[in-house]
């Protein structure tokens, strides 16, 4: 069973981490006709930030279809953030509106398609995470 | 799009999208637009005498190299792009990010007339179009925006511009804002930063789509291509670095933040990353000045920072702001 699901768009950056990681992880689909993961237990989600520069827009819209599930929702742990530090005040903003609506953590962020330290980091993160939770990635 | 000329003419119509990329970038562009003016930088008149006269000849010299980059990509780079578009509106995102570069062009001159004397500025123009690293940089970038050069190397060279050869010049404002100096000038440049990264964003997007459509032969010459410019302008970057830093002795923090931009540019393009972690590690405070406000409470890092959760809100539709 995953314990990751992750959002990505055609640019593939967090696809690309998400693959580095070597965890299993089911994607939420670009194209609102595909059908949602069904995530059958606890769960995180990794998750870029589209936002404008008033921070409006930033979790992608599948992402919000996803959490708007109660059951989803139910199962999710924590969220991982991506995005580019360059947008300022708005990095990795959808993390922390996630982290809001859904009161769970914000597990960690990064940019882009991550560093080997942010790998490092997620994967040990997670390794804990899961171990305190009882979840097999 | 090329064949405009020698085909029909074609209408664009954005209600028929052939890569939704080039809408969303649309209206991220033109939602962020911005002009100078909004900026109150005559608040920084203060700030700025309390400089050292060498350090103000540093910033004015560092600014009009990076009008030069932008002057450059507003009048060559993604004007040359445009003929490359594979759909009219990827041709209208970058006739977009054309104007924002005249924009940025422009805005280095509101700072200055704010700022600074004619005479001190006029000097670093001059110094400009005599510095041997920064024409050498603008050299390798223009022989590959030249007309006949190849589609896909264009967009390697102007993601670096975008993405890296901008942060030798970056670092400065931010080191200032760090400091409590310039923070007005500081706020201009982060507009600047932001509007660049969209575009390194986009353009390394649709050099990805266009690799897709290469043989693996051709995808790896592009590859080793790529890897050979950013070794080549990387050296070039270092010596300027030098050359501008080494009175500040900040030379070893600014190549930090080098290798961790030139890193994100390969990102931009799909690529792995070029320098190793130990080599990308960031000062702190140029990392907060570059996304002041965006406060650090993630639970991974173990950093020592508490993660706070927020108030639990219920999750409708119409919550989400859309």
């Amino acid at each position: 069973m995953a314990g990751l699901v992750y959002f990505s768009s055609a640019s593939g950056n967090t696809a690309r981490f998400v693959a580095a990681l070597g965890l299993a992880a089911d994607r939420i689909p670009i194209r609102p006709d595909e059908p949602m993961p069904r995530p059958a237990a606890d769960h995180v989600l990794i998750c870029p930030t589209y936002a404008d520069g008033m921070g409006r827009g930033a979790v992608p819209k599948q992402v919000i279809r996803y959490l708007n599930d109660p059951d989803r929702r139910a199962g999710l742990r924590g969220v991982i953030g991506a995005g580019n530090r360059n947008f300022g005040a708005t990095f990795a903003l959808a993390a922390r509106v996630i982290s809001e609506k859904c009161h769970v953590p914000v597990l960690y962020r990064f940019e882009l398609a991550g560093t080997e330290t942010d790998l490092a980091r997620v994967r040990s993160g997670l390794a804990k995470l899961m171990g305190l939770e009882c979840l097999t990635p | 799009m090329r064949d405009m000329v020698t085909s029909v003419a074609k209408a664009i119509n954005w209600n028929r999208l052939e890569d939704e990329k080039d809408l969303e970038v649309w209206n991220r562009l033109t939602v962020n637009f911005w002009l100078p003016e909004k900026v109150p930088l005559s608040n920084d008149v203060p700030s700025w005498a309390t400089l050292r006269p060498e350090e103000r000849q540093l910033t004015i010299r560092v600014f009009t190299g990076l009008t030069l980059l932008d002057t450059l990509q507003n009048g060559v780079g993604a004007p040359a792009m445009m003929p490359d578009a594979i759909t009219p509106h990827e041709e209208a995102v970058l006739s977009n990010i054309a104007f924002m570069e005249a924009v940025h062009a422009r805005s280095y001159s509101s700072i200055f007339s704010t700022l600074c004397s004619t005479k001190e500025v006029d000097e670093a123009f001059r110094w400009s179009e005599e510095n041997p690293h920064l024409q050498h940089k603008a050299r390798l970038v223009l022989e590959e925006y030249r007309a006949d050069a190849d589609p896909m190397r264009r967009k390697i060279a102007s993601v670096f511009l975008e993405s890296f050869l901008f942060y030798s010049g970056f670092y400065l404002p931010m080191y200032w804002s760090s400091r409590a100096k310039l923070t007005n000038t500081a706020d201009l440049i982060r507009l600047i930063i932001r509007d660049e990264a969209v575009h390194g964003y986009y353009i390394g997007y649709k050099y990805q789509r266009g690799l897709e459509k290469l043989d693996e032969a051709k995808r790896a010459a592009l590859k080793d291509f790529a890897f050979s410019l950013i070794f080549d302008l990387y050296d070039i970057e270092a010596k300027y670095t030098a050359e501008l830093y080494d009175g500040i002795g900040l030379t070893e923090d600014v190549k930090a933040f080098l290798h961790y931009n030139a890193n994100k540019a390969l990102q931009n393009l799909g690529y792995e990353a070029l320098f190793p972690p130990a080599a990308c590690e960031v000062n702190p405070a140029i990392l907060a000045a570059l996304s002041p406000d965006s406060e650090n409470h993630d639970f991974f890092s173990g950093s020592g920072s508490s993660y706070v959760i927020g108030k639990a809100v219920a999750t409708e539709d119409e919550d989400w702001d859309f």
